[in-house]
């Protein structure tokens, strides 16, 4: 007998049994795709009761937001082409560029209603681009945070360093650019004082500007852009730049000039005095002066307000339309009747 | 024909070829780095990502920092390098465990120790029983006197079963000793892959043996790879080492697949792409202007007056690189991930775990899963995939009688057996040829029982039907064979093996009668290539009457004839057989023809009948896939009237009057064509009946068609739903398959044997069936089950969630990445067309990477209808079919959706951070945290089902925004310091944010309610259908009108179709569209028609856009 008697294959075949059954799948629930789920339906309870809810949930809403923005007092005073004298309306630009010609504006602004302190100074700006590509980056933060960086100019250029080479402190397009317009205010010839201090967050004050960065270089070269800085008084002190610097995102933008810490009157007459030096006129800016209050809101603005009101009243009408809808064309949901292959193909 | 000459134990030509240092690595260490790059960079989007990445590093252009994409991009490539390099690293492990296994090879005369990697082409190798063959070898020694010896190839081919390897005739008797010092050459061709040929001829050097050329078949080698069992020892020559084995050359890598899903998500990036350079274009040119206009005016930018000559290019690469995120960079990273755990959901799947065979389901392509829900032909093999494969003897007709008719079963028929005990000749002549016209191997179990090792079942249930009826195979040693019958021994020397082969459909063997020495040709195979064979002059009617009665009841027929050989006749035979076998070049066209001089003038004797049972829930399945849409083909080698037979019983077809059998026959090509036309024809005039057509075709007509009316067949195939062809060769379903897929078809192959692995391998989705005849088409195939049903379940069930949740997926990773890159586009005119990017780098790589891909991910876990829902209501994967969730159209919606999300978010965000708020970072966070909300909320009401998982991924990842970006929020260096305490301190900023998610999700829910409710979908209505409490009694009620309509539904379907359907988007479920979608009769999603006018229509697909 050559065929052997031992069977090593039969041994092999339940090894690979044996292999076969350890491959049996673990039983899990998520292995069985077999979780507990919750599935929400679309019905029109859970529709229609969404709607009714945001609708009566955004009108309270939007009323508080309207009423608060309503409540800020605000008088926005446009003054780049009354500043400028009649003799000059034609050429705005040579006016603002000389150095000679006398800069200083005078008006007054009547208070509309009671303002309340603080009352915010704002400085407005329209088609000026702070986030245009080649502005908003031409700045160094670490030059601006720390005098050991002093040297790092780098996303500086054309403003970086002098003609020999050293560096400009703080460096920059954004810098230079500094706005330079002053305003002065008065009631009844007695000035109204404004305070500059903690126009700037305070976090850039503390981090984001060094307390040992002087300025130094500035405005300097053979352009000169805008403001000036105080070369004594160190980075994190100079509120205007700070505030400054934190760019718009927007072309239109408005930013703190300084807060009047009295109440203002209604019918009272403020006199303004303002330096108007800020090139606008190239790029047909506009400037303009915003006195104002805040609320919990912020400032004026009315937009948040209407939205509500208008989301709120749709969604409510939705609501309505939904049941009207329901209630006219009512329908079994699920009804197996509207499956097309349940239906006789004849009557099609 | 190119060979090579093996010198046997010849070192001085062992160098001609490689040693058999076997090697599957893809790299080595130095070539690693470049030889993976560049394989990743042949992709077209690893291109685009990689020159963005590189643009970015020009800080002129760059609107971020160039980490946000090299970051990504880097953190992409090196995870599939490391995977890449793990698996090699394996590969790298598992070849040097095979080199170095330590083989007994003779070196001078001696047998030494070596490593595998050592042996070269001529040395001779010994093997122990149960090792494993280093290396192909041509057997010349062995234990067995016999000259025989048993290999396991489950390695090679996945046959588990035993199989006998014989000494080429002139070594057989050769002493251990000279087998030490044997010389000779093997003349052989040079290496190739195919694992059933080796055509070769072995010359032994004097003075071994006479100097007699000696032909080399498969039977003769060892292959690399296999094992050797039940022998004490072997040793051959190494013919073909290391990679040239065969097993070495048919190692490839196979052309990946490409989904249907796949290629759609392509030509949509590609759409973005063209999108992307438009708006590149269109911007640059604007940018150009207003910087030439404007810009120099704005004199705090400083522009310079004369730029450099690039100049003019600046803007708009500037607006490539911001607009670079609308192709998500995390969509391939997502999409490979979530297919991997389809693919797992497969294999863990306890529903398809076969518990008979102990098989669990296997997705070996990780990659196709969206493809089955969108399979439109299923083309299966019938016997082992539609049935079990578990051949068993019923009935037979011997000489004229019938056995086995009354009971069923020929072995209970008393006459049979009294006919076997009353030794009745005819009888005892067909039970001989039953025991040893075969290949079958019996071997002795320990308990001393015999078992049958048989590569064909039909084989096997022969044999086993012989010994029950006393007829006993009980051993097969080389030549000689010994039967019990009746408890007498009677012996036979088989001298020749007329194998059995596709073309031929027959095998004979010539074997001697030990004890009156008479030499006996037995022959078995089909009727039609027995029966023509019958000697002038015999009456074979009753055998085609046999034959047609057994085929009628489903039962595989087999007829058996033999005839007595002259000594004179059998040598002058026996001579042209040896000269055919040992010729190199058309071997098995020249056996064909050698054999066929022999086999004629047969005495048919009789006609066995084997019955295959069908699998548990084969007609279940099959119908209830055919109500999903599926057309299904046979592709069978078994005769027509069986696989007609078959077809009948699982529901493939329907009995007169509801369904016809249109068949095309012929003998010539007219007769072919007039009737392949005749057929089209009535396919034609009836396509509008309802009434169940399926045409027949044979392989012979079959290969006329293929070869010369392709384009009429085409056309017959688009429009027949079902089509079974009989006698087709393994080439010939591969063809099949190729003429579907040219048609645009997403085909499925399915089947279990090796004939399948051709249309396995050709298909779209191959599946192969682990079952008896191996595992070589499962192992061939994309997915591997244990029976025919689970194929509903892996439709239906996985391929349909797994096309729902990728286009999900997919869409949604283009509406991210859109929406983002609007609001960009948007800020871009409000900052003077000059590139600025909104949003900073971290925000920018983190929506992109983290935000908004890990909610999403949860879409693997979500369902819109429950499993039991879909297999009731099989006719829902038509939305999967026709591609209604991922196609332009509903693309169109995402696009719409993310430029209104884009909209909505920008516009308030700028009205609300106006003027003394508008702070760049402020409003950039509130712009992010607008996106997040919203995409937070569009995953919400797409996903049909939440689990605990999307709860926390969902809002968890809305917390860890918040958590992450307070954090950064607190670092003094980072330009988001204190921003986010800032923004969270501010009602406006909790006011603006509910006003943005209201805004932007209002119109999508009234929208999604509206067509939910008064325009659902099939799907919406099975939604409400399960979830609703009145659900629970319609679905019975469904469940019952399904049956008793299920006949209409059939003819429902027999969808007429256009391939533009696939474009037909989910909402225009309008009549119009659905009807050109799926035909007139066909599915209409839709309530019955009110008639709306066109223009409403289009309105309102215009809006539905916004929020699909």
């Amino acid at each position: 007998m050559n065929v052997p008697t031992a069977d090593p294959a039969l041994e092999a075949d339940a090894a690979v049994e044996r292999k076969k059954k350890s491959k049996k799948p673990k039983y899990s629930r998520f292995t069985q795709q077999e979780l507990p789920a919750c599935k929400p339906l679309l019905t029109p309870t859970i529709v229609i009761s969404t709607f009714a809810l945001i609708g009566i949930l955004f009108i309270p809403i939007g009323l508080a937001s309207l009423s608060a923005s309503e409540n800020v007092v605000e008088i926005v005073y446009r003054y780049d082409t009354e500043c400028i004298p009649q003799q000059s309306q034609d050429d705005k630009v040579a006016f603002i560029q000389s150095s000679a010609t006398d800069k200083t504006c005078r008006t007054t602004l009547t208070v509309p209603k009671n303002m309340k302190a603080p009352v915010h100074i704002y400085y407005e700006l329209y088609n000026f681009y702070q986030n245009h590509r080649r502005y908003v980056k031409n700045r160094n933060d670490k030059q601006l945070r720390s005098k050991e960086y002093e040297l790092e100019t780098t996303n500086c250029a054309p403003e970086a360093t002098t003609v020999d080479g050293s560096p400009i402190v703080p460096c920059g397009l954004i810098a230079w650019s500094l706005f330079n317009d002053t305003y002065s205010f008065a009631i009844q010839n007695k000035a109204i004082e404004v305070n500059k201090k903690n126009i700037a967050w305070q976090s850039d004050k503390d981090e984001k500007f060094g307390s040992d960065v002087y300025p130094k270089n500035f405005q300097q070269g053979g352009l000169i852009g805008g403001a000036k800085l105080n070369e004594s008084i160190p980075l994190s002190e100079q509120e205007d730049l700070i505030v400054w610097m934190r760019t718009a995102a927007l072309p239109q933008f408005r930013k703190l000039y300084g807060r009047i810490e009295t109440d203002l009157v209604a019918n009272e007459q403020i006199s303004v005095t303002i330096q108007n030096n800020y090139n606008t006129y190239s790029f047909e800016g506009e400037k303009k002066l915003v006195l104002s209050t805040t609320s919990w809101i912020g400032g004026k603005n009315d937009f948040l307000g209407v939205a509500y009101l208008t989301v709120g009243s749709l969604c409510l009408f939705l609501a309505l339309a939904f049941i009207v809808l329901y209630l006219l064309k009512p329908r079994t949901l699920g009804d197996p009747s509207y499956l097309s292959w349940n239906r006789n193909p004849d009557r099609h | 024909m190119m060979k090579r000459f093996v010198y046997i134990n010849d070192d001085s030509s062992q160098n001609l070829y490689c040693d058999n240092r076997i090697s599957n690595r893809k790299y080595t260490i130095l070539n690693f780095l470049p030889k993976n790059l560049w394989e990743q960079f042949r992709r077209f989007m690893n291109q685009y990502f990689l020159l963005i990445a590189c643009l970015q590093l020009w800080s002129l252009i760059t609107p971020v920092n160039p980490a946000s994409t090299w970051g990504p991009l880097i953190i992409i490539f090196a995870v599939s390098a490391t995977k890449e390099a793990w698996d090699d690293y394996n590969r790298y492990l598992s070849d040097k465990q095979a080199n170095e296994k330590e083989v007994w090879v003779v070196k001078d005369g001696i047998r030494k120790h070596i490593k595998a990697q050592d042996i070269h082409v001529g040395n001779i190798v010994w093997l122990r029983e149960n090792d494993e063959v280093p290396c192909d070898l041509v057997l010349i020694g062995t234990s067995e006197p016999q000259g025989i010896c048993y290999v396991e190839t489950a390695a090679l081919d996945g046959e588990t079963d035993l199989k006998t390897r014989v000494l080429p005739s002139s070594c057989i008797g050769l002493t251990p000793e000279q087998l030490h010092k044997i010389k000779g050459v093997i003349e052989c061709p040079n290496p190739d892959k195919d694992i059933r040929r080796f055509d070769s001829n072995m010359r032994l050097f004097p003075p071994f043996i006479d100097n007699d050329l000696c032909p080399l078949t498969i039977d003769n080698t060892l292959l690399q790879s296999c094992y050797l069992r039940n022998t004490e020892w072997a040793c051959g020559v190494a013919v073909y080492t290391g990679n040239e084995t065969k097993l070495g050359m048919s190692r490839g890598v196979p052309e990946p697949k490409l989904t249907a899903v796949d290629a759609m998500i392509d030509k949509l990036t590609g759409a973005i792409f063209l999108f992307q350079i438009v708006v590149v274009i269109v911007l640059g040119f604007a940018g150009n202007i207003w910087k030439d206009t404007e810009a120099r005016k704005q004199w705090y930018a400083q522009y310079p007056e004369d730029g450099p000559w690039y100049e003019l290019l600046v803007i708009p690469l500037r607006f490539e690189l911001l607009c670079s995120i609308m192709i998500p960079i995390s969509l391939k990273v997502s999409l490979d991930l979530v297919k991997s755990i389809y693919a797992k959901f497969i294999d863990w799947d306890e529903e398809m775990y076969d518990h008979e065979t102990m098989t669990a389901p296997h997705a070996a392509n990780t990659a196709i899963s969206e493809d089955l829900g969108q399979v439109e032909y299923i083309l299966t093999d019938k016997t082992g995939t539609l049935t079990e494969n578990k051949m068993s003897f019923r009935r037979c007709c011997i000489n004229g009688t019938f056995y086995g008719n009354e009971s069923g079963d020929a072995l209970k028929d008393v006459e049979l057996l009294n006919a076997v005990i009353n030794n009745v000749p005819d009888v005892i002549r067909f039970l001989t040829i039953m025991t040893i016209c075969n290949t079958v191997v019996p071997v002795r179990s320990m308990s001393g029982n015999i078992l049958y090792k048989a590569q064909s079942q039909d084989e096997d249930a022969l044999v086993n039907a012989a010994a029950r009826l006393h007829m006993v195979l009980i051993s097969k040693n080389g030549n000689s064979l010994e039967i019990n019958f009746n408890g007498k021994l009677i012996h036979y020397e088989i001298l020749d093996t007329l194998e059995f082969t596709s073309e031929r459909k027959r095998m004979s063997v010539v074997v001697k009668d030990s004890e009156d020495g008479k030499i006996l040709l037995l022959s078995k195979g089909a009727d039609e290539a027995i029966l023509p064979l019958s000697y002038a002059g015999q009456q074979i009617r009753p055998f085609v009457d046999a034959v047609d009665q057994y085929a009628q009841l489903g039962l595989r027929t087999l007829c058996l004839g033999w005839r007595e050989l002259k000594d004179d006749e059998y040598k002058d035979w026996s001579q042209a057989f040896k000269e055919a076998r040992s010729t190199l070049v058309n071997r098995e066209w020249k056996l064909d023809e050698v054999c066929q001089r022999l086999e004629h003038d047969l005495e048919v004797i009789g006609v066995t009948a084997v019955e295959d049972q069908l699998q548990d829930g084969v007609p279940e399945t099959i119908e209830t896939l055919r109500k999903a849409g599926i057309n299904f083909w046979m592709l069978t080698g078994d005769k027509q009237k069986t696989a007609i037979q078959i077809a009948l019983l699982c529901n493939f077809i329907s009995s007169e009057p509801r369904g016809q059998l249109l068949f095309i026959n012929g003998k010539t090509e007219d007769e072919v064509l007039r009737s392949l036309e005749r057929v089209l024809l009535t396919m034609k005039i009836t396509s509008s009946e309802p009434k169940d057509l399926a045409f027949v075709v044979d392989g012979w007509a079959l290969e006329i068609i293929l070869k010369q009316y392709r384009s009429v067949f085409t056309e017959l195939a688009i429009l027949s739903r079902t089509a079974i062809c009989c006698r087709v060769t393994p080439s010939q379903k591969a063809q099949l398959v190729e003429l579907l897929k040219s048609c645009d078809y997403r085909t499925l192959a399915i089947g279990d044997g090796g004939n399948d692995v051709r249309m396995i391998q050709n298909a779209d989705i191959g599946v192969g069936i682990s079952g008896r005849e191996g595992l070589q088409a499962a192992r061939a195939a994309d997915y591997s089950i244990g029976k025919f049903r689970f194929l509903k379940r892996l439709i239906l069930v996985h391929g349909r969630y797994s096309y729902n949740r990728t286009a999900f997926l997919s869409q949604y990773s283009f509406y991210k990445s859109l929406l983002i890159c609007f609001i960009q586009i948007f800020f871009s005119f409000f900052s003077g067309v000059s590139g600025t990017s909104l949003f900073n780098s971290i925000s920018l790589m983190a929506y992109n990477v983290f935000y908004t891909s890990v909610p999403v991910l949860t879409v693997v876990l979500d369902k819109d209808l429950t499993e039991k829902t879909v297999m009731q209501n099989p006719q829902i994967l038509f939305y999967c079919q026709a591609g209604r969730l991922l196609n332009p159209s509903t693309f169109a919606g995402w696009f719409g959706r993310s430029l209104y999300h884009a909209l909505v978010v920008f516009l308030i965000t700028v009205h609300a951070y106006a003027d003394e708020k508008s702070e760049m970072e402020q409003l950039s966070m509130v712009a992010l945290s607008g996106c997040i909300w919203l995409q937070a909320f569009v995953v919400t009401i797409e996903m049909n089902s939440f689990t605990i998982f999307h709860h926390l991924a969902i809002w968890g990842n809305l917390l860890c925004f918040y958590g992450l970006n307070l954090m950064i929020s607190a670092i003094p260096s980072a330009g988001l310091y204190t921003i986010m305490f800032r923004l969270c301190r501010q009602p406006s900023y909790w006011i603006t944010l509910f006003l943005i998610t209201v805004v932007g999700m209002g119109p999508v829910l009234a929208l999604k309610y509206f067509r939910y409710t008064y325009r659902s979908s099939a799907i919406n209505i099975l939604q409400q259908a399960e979830r609703s409490r009145v659900a629970t009694f319609s679905i019975r009620d469904l469940d019952s009108q399904l049956k008793s309509i299920e006949k209409d539904v059939g003819s429902l379907a027999s969808r007429n179709k256009f391939k533009s359907s696939v474009y037909e988007p989910l909402i225009t479920d309008s009549p119009t569209a659905t009807r050109r979608a799926v035909g007139p009769s066909a599915f209409d999603f839709l309530q019955p028609a009110q008639s709306r006018d066109d223009q409403n229509a289009g309105l309102l697909e215009i809006v539905c856009m916004l929020t699909e």
